[in-house]
């Protein structure tokens, strides 16, 4: 699509794009990444590659947040994780799950909240 | 007044390349109580924002007219990032409590460790909902007043009592637009969970 994402505008903005930036889908795997999930570049862009995937590529360098990547791309944390998902299949990047986040309904465990405190109170 | 000072921050630092966990805390409240403050005051990077669209299937009221009626609706929310040691990187996410948002609690925000409520006491019914929320999702939270108006005009009790809080659940004053205070908001909340899940840790080996 030739216009660029305006800014903080998704609800004005025509849904097409967005339909355009996933290639249609609306559901993969993608409920296995988390807003904290962090994503880190394991190859370059290839030649021809779409625009959005290019991005992430060259933001990931460092590890990014799924939540980091959404605010820079300006593209809804859904629609990010469908890209994402693509990029994991090729193996363009890698995904650092949140493995000591609790489960649903269950509380952290006593160590990792240890460690928290122990960050926070070095601020 | 807080924000000039947020802009002297130097521009975004990446991550450590060691970090490897990410964390949620979630802030809940109202509009205008000091989620944003709290989180840009302790925030070790600008405040970020983004959103997440839903779709919500039969939610058009069944009106024809409506031609481009929409069947997405979004919630947007800001985040900061504090960086705990090589490996942990807490995101703080200041949620909107309004309604629709907590359609989207559990694809956003399960895994979280627990939440803030910060109340503003002028507007306490504000946060009835969001206990109520919280409580549903079972996921553990403390109540922060933000005494942003000078001295706070009535004691902590009366505001326990009104939202009917259980004495259980920790109930604090604080600075939004101060560090120190949004710290100790954030150590009382991981002191909180600790106590929580060393407990439950502790009914288990039983």
């Amino acid at each position: 699509m030739s216009p660029p994402p305006k800014p903080r505008s998704l609800d004005d903005e025509d849904p097409d794009r967005l339909y355009t930036v996933t290639g249609g889908r609306s559901r993969t795997d993608e409920t296995s990444i988390d807003l904290v999930t962090l994503i880190v570049t394991e190859s370059d862009a290839t030649p021809g590659m779409q625009s959005e995937y290019v991005k992430i590529i060259e933001m990931c360098g460092r590890p990014m947040a799924v939540a980091e990547i959404s605010a820079d791309l300006r593209l809804p944390v859904s629609v990010v994780k469908i890209l994402l998902c693509d990029l994991l299949d090729t193996g363009q990047v890698t995904a650092r799950h949140p493995t000591s986040a609790p489960a649903k309904a269950q509380l952290p465990d006593p160590k990792t909240l240890k460690q928290v405190l122990v960050g926070l109170r070095k601020l | 007044m807080d924000s000039a000072n947020s802009d002297a921050r130097p521009a975004r630092t990446p991550l450590r390349s060691t970090a490897d966990t990410g964390l949620k805390i979630v802030i809940v409240g109202g509009f205008g109580v000091g989620k944003t403050t709290m989180v840009r005051s302790i925030s070790e990077i600008r405040p970020l924002s983004t959103e997440e669209t839903m779709t919500r299937a039969g939610v058009g009221i069944d009106d024809a007219g409506g031609v481009a009626d929409k069947s997405t609706t979004t919630v947007a929310f800001d985040f900061g990032r504090i960086t705990l040691n090589e490996r942990m990187v807490l995101y703080l996410f200041g949620a909107p409590g309004q309604e629709r948002f907590w359609f989207l609690w559990d694809r956003l925000f399960s895994g979280t460790l627990g939440a803030v409520v910060l109340v503003d006491t002028r507007r306490l019914a504000d946060s009835w909902y969001a206990i109520d929320r919280l409580e549903y999702h079972k996921m553990p939270f403390i109540v922060a007043r933000n005494n942003f108006e000078g001295a706070p005009v009535h004691p902590l009790d009366h505001v326990r009592d009104a939202l009917s809080l259980s004495d259980d659940v920790p109930l604090i004053d604080c600075d939004a637009r101060r560090r120190d205070s949004c710290k100790a908001v954030l150590i009382a909340l991981v002191n909180h969970l600790y106590a929580l899940s060393s407990a439950a840790a502790l009914e288990s080996t039983r």
